[in-house]
């Protein structure tokens, strides 16, 4: 690369890629596992969010950078050994920074290892692709992630707690609403979350068409 | 051979099928993932881990502090082979041994112990620590060290102060009231819409005081002060 | 012979002969078997009763018209929906919950799923179960049956997604005191409906009179009710039987809101099997499951998720029950 010239526009796409079109979480349906089980506060999704974007990030880089040098046959294996070690890391980095967090989402920390979406961005693409390419693209997808986390987190802890990262929104006599941080309370999130995205996309055809 | 892939998103990869790679290499590559993968999280481990003990202490002072009404210092008893010693002996499971604390104020006064406990609340295991005097038998308080129940309404043996306020000086075995107690010390007023949690907190303190208070009182008989 | 006499040639699909009951005319003679229901709710609870039943009602309304598809307000479904739900509801839960129950009903129980005909779950336990699930303490918080007329039973007025303001005499419900303080209630008391309760929960004859008169004429399958009641009876008494702690069949059968699930929820159309088969296995295992819930449950009643998991497995029961084809063989084989 010509330094100073803009980056190439591979990057930029790779990135935006998994915020928007191919976001794991609203339209590729990856990772439902900790979508559903620690969404009930907000603080809660950004550092699974967060978390997870650590280990997209690492192991996306690890797994570009050998990609050369890791045989076929145990290219799952090699895989599966990066991403449990960038969880392991995650957990201890949380565990020693924030343990209030790092309790909350308990066994969900460990489990980020059996998140498809890890092993579906390390076999699909950062073993195929120049490293940049595969940060830019675990960057994409883990602030894709980490969005929807929030999205979600936030309506839920707004309704079931009446608050937004602990801060009480609505005064004393709000009376919450338990079901939101119930696991029903997820399901029922994530469902509304996509009704909306699915009006939002058919409003933009219909305006699409109605210019045509 | 090699076969080339094509795939949306990349460049064409090359990828090697199953015959061409010797044994020795596939094992070489996962000894070295292996090898990098253990000494990365080691490095992690020993930099994270005195913050992460250092929390959990800090957790445990806190609550034994609440428990016992601010004491001015605590002893730790460790129980083995069913008695109470003051140091824990050497071994591999010694962190796992159940643990009372005996509190003291400022005027060396023995204020009473707290242990913990856990059992089955509503819905996961609700672990406790209990605060209580081993001589009147008379409870101090108690503070939920880890719950699962329904947020917003068995979580409230956490939130609801009145609900904890009132086990200060009662009287184990307790039975569970709805409605006002009559006074009786061992009656406690269960929370509205969460019965199970609050009977469960109750169970916890009785089994707890009655499986610790003998263990306390034969330490102290043996000379302890 | 001239063109112009030859009739046209009508060609249409089945059916070809048609009833005389439009979707709307059932409709609002099920509805109107809701009235003598709603006045037994207000003798015993006064004006707080219409209040829960206008605001879950108007909730309903307010959704289908937003949301619902042009033209389906008119067919009385939605009203009926609210009306059902303010029935399962306490008389002192605050107007708010109530119409945000008639809401949820219609939006997530009805019209996400395309509108009447097309929901897997009845709309008006769907409300409840959302309201159970969102407000457990409100909607558990069972007013004293008597009093004024005009004495509101709880913080009716609360404004909306605040918390209502405990004002009210409170008593426990008969399934309630016999789950959690072992004690029973007098059958005459049950019968009457002049215990603590849901609004529709204490009028089991008058509710009894609307299913008769709608089996009567031809407006809800008689099957299902059945199948619910006779295995309601036969089962608590086999459990009678075995611990005669466990509470009576009589008892059973008039407690709860049993009376009012099974006339009116139960036999949905929309929500129940379409054979006649079906309908019986439907109905017992509604009952079974009320039975195994208020005994062995952690709830005190069960009728709400007994109906709804039935609702669930409906398309199963359609599927294994499906009649003989004339000229086949069951299982498919000609």
């Amino acid at each position: 690369m010509v330094p100073g010239a803009p980056p190439p526009a591979t990057v930029i796409a790779d990135m935006w890629r998994g915020i928007g079109r191919e976001n794991p979480v609203l339209v590729q349906f990856l990772g439902m596992c900790p979508t559903m089980a620690v969404t009930n506060t907000l603080a809660n999704g950004i550092a699974m969010g967060a978390a997870t974007t650590f280990v997209l990030v690492g192991s996306g880089l690890f797994v570009s950078l050998f990609r050369k040098y890791i045989a076929h046959e145990v290219r799952i294996t090699s895989y599966i050994l990066i991403i449990a070690t960038f969880v392991t890391l995650a957990d201890m980095i949380l565990a020693a920074t924030f343990p209030a967090i790092s309790k909350a989402l308990g066994p969900f920390m460990p489990l980020i290892v059996a998140n498809c979406l890890l092993l579906g961005r390390a076999e699909a693409f950062a073993a195929k692709v120049a490293v940049h390419r595969a940060v830019a693209d675990g960057l994409g997808m883990g602030l894709g992630f980490t969005l929807s986390l929030s999205l979600l987190s936030a309506l839920r802890e707004t309704l079931g707690h009446g608050s937004l990262l602990g801060h009480p929104l609505f005064g004393p006599r709000f009376e919450p609403w338990v079901f939101m941080v119930m696991p029903p309370g997820g399901f029922f999130a994530l469902g509304v979350a996509l009704l909306a995205l699915a009006w939002i996309v058919e409003l933009r055809r219909r305006r699409v068409r109605a210019v045509a | 051979m090699t076969v080339v892939h094509q795939h949306q998103h990349g460049a064409p990869v090359a990828v090697t099928p199953g015959k061409a790679t010797p044994t020795w290499r596939l094992l070489v590559t996962l000894a070295v993932a292996g090898g990098l993968s253990g000494w990365l999280v080691v490095t992690v481990y020993q930099i994270t881990r005195p913050a992460v003990e250092r929390y959990a202490a800090q957790r445990v002072a806190g609550a034994v502090r609440e428990v016992l009404e601010r004491p001015a210092r605590w002893d730790t008893l460790y129980l083995v082979n069913g008695a109470l010693v003051s140091k824990a002996p050497a071994g591999p499971n010694a962190q796992e041994l159940p643990i009372a604390y005996v509190g003291y104020d400022a005027t060396g006064k023995r204020i009473g112990a707290a242990v913990t406990a856990a059992e089955p609340g509503f819905q996961e295991l609700l672990t406790l620590m209990i605060g209580f005097d081993p001589e009147s038998g008379a409870l101090l308080g108690f503070k939920v060290l880890d719950e699962k129940e329904t947020p917003g309404l068995g979580d409230k043996i956490e939130t609801d102060s009145s609900f904890r306020t009132q086990f200060a000086d009662r009287l184990p075995p307790l039975t569970g009231v709805k409605g006002h107690p009559g006074g009786n010390r061992n009656e406690v007023q269960t929370i509205t819409g969460a019965t199970i949690s609050s009977r469960a907190v109750i169970r916890i303190v009785n089994h707890a005081v009655a499986k610790w208070r003998p263990l306390l009182q034969a330490y102290h008989a043996g000379g302890a002060p | 012979m001239s063109a112009a006499v030859a009739p046209a040639l009508v060609v249409t699909a089945s059916p070809h002969v048609r009833s005389q009951d439009s979707t709307p005319r059932i409709m609002w003679n099920v509805a109107a078997t809701l009235v003598p229901i709603i006045v037994a709710a207000t003798w015993f609870f006064g004006v707080s009763s219409l209040l829960v039943i206008a605001a879950a009602t108007a909730g309903a309304l307010a959704t289908e018209r937003a949301f619902g598809r042009g033209g389906t307000l008119a067919d009385g479904s939605a009203a009926i929906t609210g009306m059902l739900l303010g029935l399962t509801l306490p008389a002192g839960l605050s107007l708010w919950m109530a119409a945000l129950g008639g809401a949820f009903g219609i939006g997530f129980g009805k019209v996400v799923w395309g509108g009447l005909g097309q929901n897997v779950f009845n709309p008006a336990l769907l409300g409840r179960a959302f309201l159970q699930a969102a407000f457990p303490v409100a909607i558990t918080t069972w007013p004293t049956v008597g009093g004024r007329f005009w004495t509101l039973k709880g913080d009716l007025f609360a404004l909306p997604f605040t918390h209502p303001l405990p004002d009210a005499i409170t008593s426990a419900t008969p399934l309630g005191l016999l789950k959690f303080e072992g004690k029973g209630t007098a059958i005459e008391q049950l019968i009457l409906g002049n215990t603590s309760g849901s609004l529709g929960e204490t009028a089991a004859l008058v509710i009894l009179a609307g299913g008769i008169y709608l089996a009567w004429r031809g407006y809800l399958n008689w099957r299902i009710p059945a199948a619910v009641l006779l295995t309601v009876i036969v089962f608590s008494a086999i459990v009678h039987a075995v611990d005669a702690h466990r509470p009576d069949p009589l008892f059973m059968l008039f407690s709860g809101g049993l009376m009012l699930g099974t006339v009116y929820m139960a036999t949905d159309p929309v929500t129940s099997p379409v054979t006649n088969r079906g309908r019986w296995v439907f109905g017992a295992g509604v009952g079974v499951l009320v039975v195994v819930i208020r005994i062995w449950g952690g709830l005190p009643e069960g009728v709400m998720y007994a109906i709804l998991f039935m609702n669930a497995l409906v398309p199963f029961i359609n599927r294994a029950t499906q009649p003989r084809l004339f000229g086949t063989r069951l299982g498919g084989a000609t």
